[in-house]
């Protein structure tokens, strides 16, 4: 896994249009972006990699399980929604208990963010995998189905053969999104196109490193 | 937090308060910057407001003019910084929101009243 530059956890807010300096329109999702606190340091020589624990959201210290609050506790940070780690590149300039701030984006930065798709539910060929499907009239009766899942000789349907089942709800990473415009002020962080998820949902943001 | 206000106030740094209101029959001319190679120059486009379409920094709207026989519709998004102004000539009185039925007619059929101010 790729070491980050600077990471943070955020929120989606949603998407709008900016104008950027030549007058063109540009696509945007907003990201409401921290202030994430560093609650914990993973060591090359303890864990055997180096990285650092964020957690991002405030929320009242009843709505946390014991173990999870004195986990926060002992890093001194405020009662936290979510956690999440991030494989860091220069870990020395952190310490435990540090506030992170969106001003570690610079625009024109590029950044990778992970998030989950929005859930599709159980979903047929067509949807999932694009499927053709059969013609509609003509007394085809052949309409949404999968046709044939493989030859006789085989005895047996191949590994990876697409048919119906859950879609959405998995971990999408989009890769390589420009900084059109960070908001230290407000946390807000504008990237160049779309997010997976829906509005509200949480977001990892990674700035690679080199 | 309140994630349409937040965008609203993304947008709002955008929006463009020293544009006249822009209403389909307007005739109208629209004074556009376009960027040719280096140099940046006026061009200027007149026609008639055909459309008026989505609301805030999305706005946009359809002008429709006739050239050389030829129809020709141009879009602008309305908060576009491009756009240096815009000057309202006519205010046509219409009946609908799109006046896409104009395609359809002869430059003598397609002749809309002047709204009066009562």
């Amino acid at each position: 896994m790729k070491t980050v530059r600077y990471g943070m956890i955020g929120e989606k807010v949603g998407m709008t249009r900016v104008f950027d300096q030549s007058g063109l329109a540009v696509p945007v999702t907003v990201i409401k972006c921290g202030p994430c606190y560093v609650v914990q340091k993973r060591s090359k020589e303890k864990e055997g990699y180096q990285a650092l624990q964020l957690g991002y959201g405030e929320i009242k210290e009843r709505k946390i399980n014991k173990p999870r609050l004195g986990h926060l506790k002992k890093a001194g940070v405020p009662a936290l929604r979510f956690l999440a780690e991030f494989r860091w590149d220069r870990l020395e300039e952190y310490q435990v208990g540090q506030v992170l701030k969106v001003d570690g984006f610079q625009v024109g930065d590029r950044v990778d963010v992970t998030g989950t798709s929005k859930g599709k539910g159980f979903q047929g060929v067509v949807r999932r995998y694009g499927y053709g499907g059969g013609p509609k009239t003509h007394g085809s009766m052949f309409y949404r189905e999968p046709g044939s899942i493989g030859a006789t000789d085989p005895e047996r349907v191949f590994k990876g053969k697409g048919l119906p089942g859950g879609m959405g709800g998995e971990t999408v990473t989009v890769k390589n999104l420009e900084v059109v415009a960070v908001h230290p002020e407000r946390d807000l962080l504008l990237v160049k196109g779309a997010l997976p998820g829906p509005a509200g949902s949480k977001v990892l943001v990674r700035k690679r490193a080199s | 937090m309140d994630k349409a206000r937040v965008l609203r106030s993304i947008e709002g740094a955008f929006l463009r308060e020293d544009l006249p209101e822009v209403v389909p029959g307007d005739l109208v001319r629209v004074y556009f910057k376009v960027i040719e190679g280096e140099k940046e120059r006026v061009q200027v486009f007149e026609g008639l407001v055909i459309a008026v379409k989505n609301s805030g920094v999305n706005k946009s709207f359809t002008v429709r003019k006739v050239s050389f026989g030829v129809g020709i519709e141009r879009t602008f998004p309305f908060h576009s910084p491009r756009i240096e102004r815009i000057e309202i000539l006519r205010r046509g009185k219409v009946r609908r929101a799109k006046l896409y039925y104009l395609r359809e007619k002869s430059a003598k059929e397609s002749r809309i009243e002047e709204k009066r101010e009562s």
